[in-house]
Order: C-alpha cells, then structure tokens, then sequence
C-alpha cells in the first residue's frame, strides 16, 4: 500500500455496472468512504460511454446484463481506457459466464453476497494491479487445469499452472485470505500476489482446449 | 407475428407489401426494404421476362416464399385495379413477346399467357384468403369466385397447350394429360401448402415457448413467491429472513444451472447436499467449492457424513456466520477442507464435547481407511481436514 500517484485519502474512483438499480444503490452504501464512486450505468452502452467519459480506476461489472453484459462492455471499451481495470460482480456461478468475463479481461472475480469490508478490500486490490480470486473462482480454475495428463498441452508455460500456484489457488478455494496463505506457505504477500496474477493471466491467455469446453459443460451451481 | 416490432431495425426482414402493391407485393416490399422506387424493380422485372423469362420465374419464387406483410390497413383501392393489372400484364406481355417473335407460334403463346395470369390470380387469392384469416372476416363469395375463376383460367391455358401440342401420339396423349393436370394441381396448390408448413411451424414454436412460460412460471410460483411471503411474516427476525433467502437462492440456483440429467449420486451432489441441511437447521452460511467428481460409493459417504459433522461443529461452536468447505476429488484419494473464522482453540486444551465431536469425526475417517486432521488456534478459526483414499 505505498502511496500510488496521487490518489490522496479519497480511494480509488469506481464505476458501478448493473441492470438493478437497487443493487448499485446498495453496493454504493457498502462501500461507503472507502472508495469514490463517480458513476453508474445499468446498460452496456450507457456503461461503456461513461467509462470512456470518466476514465475510473476501477469498473464493478455486472456478469449479466439484458444486452449482453460485461463481456459486452469490456469489448466496447476495448483499448479506450487502458488504466482502468474491471471487476467481476455477480450472482451467477455459472462457469461459463465467470471464465467468459475473465478471459474478456476482467481482473477478478467476486459473488455479490460478498461483505462490504471485503469487497472495498478488492477494489483495493484491483486499483493497484492485483487480481481478486474468490473462492469459486479458484475452484474453476483448478478443476480447469487439473485434467492432468488426458490432453496433449500446446504450450507448457500457459497451459500448466505451477505447482506453487496449484497450492496458493487450493488455499484460496479453502477460504484463505491472501494474508492467509502467504502465512500458511512461508513466503511474502508480494509473491502471493504474483502467483495469482500469473494464473490470471494463464486464464486469459491459455487455448487450452479444456478450458472452453469444461466451462461449457460444466455449470456447476 | 409481432416480430416485426420487437426486432430492431438491425434485423429487418423482407415482406411482401400489402399496401401499393400491383400483383403479389414483390416489388413493392422489396423496394421499401432496399428503399428505392418500385417502379425500377418492376421495369426490372418485367426486362428479365423479356430476355429469355427469368423475371417471372423469381417473381414467383419471391412470391412464394417471402411472408407477407400482415399489417391491417393495407386493403386501399385494390381489387378492381389489380386485376386491371393483372389483364393488362398478361396482354401487355403476350403482345410483346409475340411482336418480338420471342415464340415462333403464337398458338402456343396465348394458352401459355392465359395459364400464367390464371396461376397469379390464384396465387394472389391464397394471400388475399390468408390475410382475413388474420383478421378474422370471412373470405366471402367474392374470394371464391376469383379462386375459382383463377382455376379455370389455368385449366383452360393447359388444355389450350395441349390442344396445340398433344396431338403427337395418340397413345401417348392419356399419360401426357395426367402428368400434366398432376403438375398444373402441385403448381396450382404450392402456395396454400408452402403457408400451411409455415403456420404450423409457428404455431408449433409459439406452443412450446408458452409451455416453458408456463413450467417457468409454475416453478416461479412454488418457491420465489412462498419464500417471498415468508420473508414478509418474519421480516423481524433477520437471521430467519437470510436464511430463507439463501436456501431459495440455493434452490433457485440448483435449479437454473444444474445440468439436465445431473440428479445427484455424485460425491459433489451428496457433499452439496449436507451443506443444504446444515444451512437449513443451523442458520448459518455454507460455502461448497467442489473441484472434480466422482460416482458415490461407501466411502465417499463416509466422507460426506464426517464433512457434516465438522460443519454443524463449525456452526454450533466457533461462532462464525460462514463455513467454507472446499473438497477435491484427487486421482487416488478424496480429500475435504471445512473451514470457519470463529473463536478457534486450543487444540491441547479440548472442551470435553469438542473432543467428542472431533473424535467422531476423526473415527469416522479412520474406521474408513483414512484421517482426519484438526487445525485450531484461539482466535483464528479452525480447519478440519479430511483425507481418505479412494475405494
């Protein structure tokens, strides 16, 4: 938390995407002080005209959406905002949507029965580059990558997650906070940090063939 | 029909016009759908009858296969003018080609002419009849009258031709007079079966999607709105009204994105299911992230069962709202983490009863084949984890 640019006290600048008002007005209320909410959009035109407008640190991005939703933002803001970073927020566990928002370009991944405090803290997270694993998200990612062995893999570096990141998402998945598992595993925050950003990028980049197709399969609950 | 509204504008699509139509409405739907002038696309099509007949041929195909257009309003000052049209397009296009020498022999010609303008006029009424059943007036004698005498026209060109070119063998006349009274019938009725498959299509969709509404709205009914109601009566009671609302959220889930076919008897299933019932009678929130299935066996029961009892130990003792339970299924052996954010222990020091809990919970596994592991610390939660290998 070394003070980045100029940001002061106010916390980093949001942009709220969702199709229910009375979910914006209550994620507003959660998140209080903590962050600097500087607009709402409850269509995917209106959001990425208001992305582009505003240029926020942080846009929380409702999955799903009437016309298209976060992936439709994400491809209509496109290279427009390239310091804003995009969170996924949503009710939908549905594997398809949540790896489909990701690989759009979302940062992280967060279920809206999150708490307040913690969703403040990945907005945080997100701000300074970060990328924010839920516990479900881990689990997709592990049972995505862990048909070990029954697929030929094109590229060893995107294809395969490491053994220290297989541990890091285990614990993620468990409930571990990442104060937690950098605790649990000996090593740094920092380096917590590093392994879940490199599966994020993993998620994003890997063609691994499994990844679309267990998604599609699989909509688990 | 209203697709027609609800699309936009994007997604157009291509009808026969009724409104300022000369024939069938090809032309003039196709001109408002490219937005030019009618006029062109008649001159158009007229030009291409002349060079070798193409014009009338795709007349027809667009005739037969582009919908029209079931705006009402569309009727003007039709009717006579149209068959005014009609005559003078058959004229018009009979003394062209003649004057043309297009055809050498103009005994051929006007038969040809006369069962062409006969098949439009029948063609025509097939729109005009389907039109007021939209509108739900009767087709009345007129309607009949025009059916018929576009049938009689078409009758009279085909025997015309055939009185011109059926002399060849006697014999042979009886077969030709068949095949060709078999075509002119297929040709004649085209129309009204090509526009009955249609309906029945559309009606068959329209039945099916009203009987998903329906199911949908069942459903709907059963759980949203009961629960819904009992969050109203026990709107004092805030644990009570979570709780509602998370195991509707859970069912409502389950039930949206389940896969078909997915009725449980899997590790996951089961696993899922006892969190359901802890949820239920402990009142506390149970996360389950499951990576990996398998088929239920004994054992996995096993897991299963002793997984519950660490989670309503989780929600009778440590004082968290939330348990997260995470299980993987490994290629040899299945292993559970239930995790809670409560007041945590001291594992040296167990109360007598967490003893019992957690020795029931770590024989269970043992009986089993395999173990259980207790993490606890005053102040930060406690994790069980349970390994057992598989059958």
């Amino acid at each position: 938390m070394s003070d980045s640019t100029s940001s002061e006290t106010k916390g980093p600048r949001v942009v709220l995407v969702d199709d229910h008002r009375l979910f914006r007005s209550g994620v507003r209320a959660e998140l209080g002080d903590a962050v600097d909410v500087v607009g709402e959009a409850e269509t995917v035109q209106e959001a990425v005209a208001l992305i582009r407008r505003t240029l926020p640190d942080v846009v929380l991005l409702d999955v799903h959406m009437p016309d298209g939703g976060g992936q439709a933002v994400l491809a209509g803001v496109g290279g427009d905002a390239p310091s804003t970073r995009f969170l996924a927020l949503s009710v939908s566990d549905a594997a398809e949507d949540v790896i489909g928002v990701i690989r759009a370009g979302a940062r992280g991944y967060v279920t809206k029965s999150i708490s307040g405090a913690d969703l403040a803290d990945a907005v945080r997270r997100v701000a300074e580059g970060d990328a924010v694993f839920s516990p479900r998200l881990a689990g997709f990612v592990l049972d995505a990558f862990s048909t070990a062995g029954d697929a030929p893999v094109a590229d060893e570096e995107l294809d395969l997650l490491t053994a220290r990141e297989q541990e890091v998402m285990r614990l993620i998945a468990r409930g571990y906070a990442y104060k937690e598992v950098a605790k649990e595993l000996f090593i740094s925050g920092k380096t917590v940090e590093t392994h879940v950003s490199s599966v994020l990028r993993k998620l994003q980049l890997s063609n691994r063939r499994e990844l679309t197709r267990w998604a599609t399969a699989r909509r688990l609950i | 029909m209203s697709s027609a509204v609800a699309v936009p504008a994007a997604h157009r699509r291509l009808y026969r016009a009724t409104r300022g139509r000369a024939l069938g409405g090809v032309a003039a739907g196709l001109a408002e759908h490219l937005g030019i002038s009618p006029v062109v696309l008649r001159v158009a099509f007229a030009a291409l009858t002349l060079a070798g007949g193409a014009g009338v041929v795709m007349y027809a195909a667009f005739w037969v296969f582009v919908p029209q257009h079931d705006d009402a309003g569309g009727e003007g000052n039709e009717g006579r003018g149209q068959l005014l049209a009609l005559g003078a397009i058959a004229v018009g296009g009979l003394l062209l080609l003649s004057h043309l020498g297009v055809v050498a022999a103009s005994s051929t010609l006007l038969p040809v002419a006369l069962a062409l303008a006969g098949l439009a006029l029948v063609w025509r009424q097939a729109d005009e009849s389907q039109r007021s059943r939209w509108r739900a007036s009767a087709t009345g004698p007129r309607g009949l009258t025009r059916t018929v005498a576009g049938a009689a026209l078409l009758a009279a060109g085909l025997a015309g031709f055939l009185a011109t070119r059926g002399q060849l063998g006697e014999a042979r006349q009886g077969l030709v007079f068949t095949v060709v009274v078999v075509v002119g019938l297929a040709v004649l009725t085209a129309p009204f079966w090509l526009r009955l498959t249609g309906d029945l299509r559309d009606e068959r969709r329209e039945r099916i999607r009203s009987q998903e509404r329906a199911e949908v709205a069942a459903h709907v009914h059963d759980s949203v709105l009961q629960t819904l109601t009992l969050i109203q009566k026990a709107a004092d009671d805030p644990r009570e009204v979570s709780r509602l609302a998370r195991s509707q959220e859970r069912e409502l889930r389950s039930w949206l994105y389940r896969p078909p076919g997915d009725a449980g008897g899997q590790f996951a299933a089961a696993l899922e299911q006892a969190a359901v019932e802890v949820e239920e009678t402990h009142r506390v929130a149970v996360d389950v992230v499951v990576v990996g299935d398998r088929a239920a066996d004994s054992r996995g029961g096993a897991v299963v069962a002793a997984a519950r009892e660490a989670m309503v130990n989780a929600a009778k003792h440590s004082g968290a709202d939330r348990v997260q339970v995470y299980a993987e299924v490994e290629p040899t052996r299945l292993v559970v983490f239930v995790r809670d954010r409560g007041t945590g222990f001291d594992p040296a020091l167990v109360p007598a009863d967490r003893f019992g809990l957690a020795q029931s919970v770590i024989g269970r596994m043992e009986r089993n084949g395999g173990s259980a592991e207790v993490r606890s610390a005053p102040g930060e939660g406690t994790e069980v984890r349970l390994e057992a290998p598989h059958e």
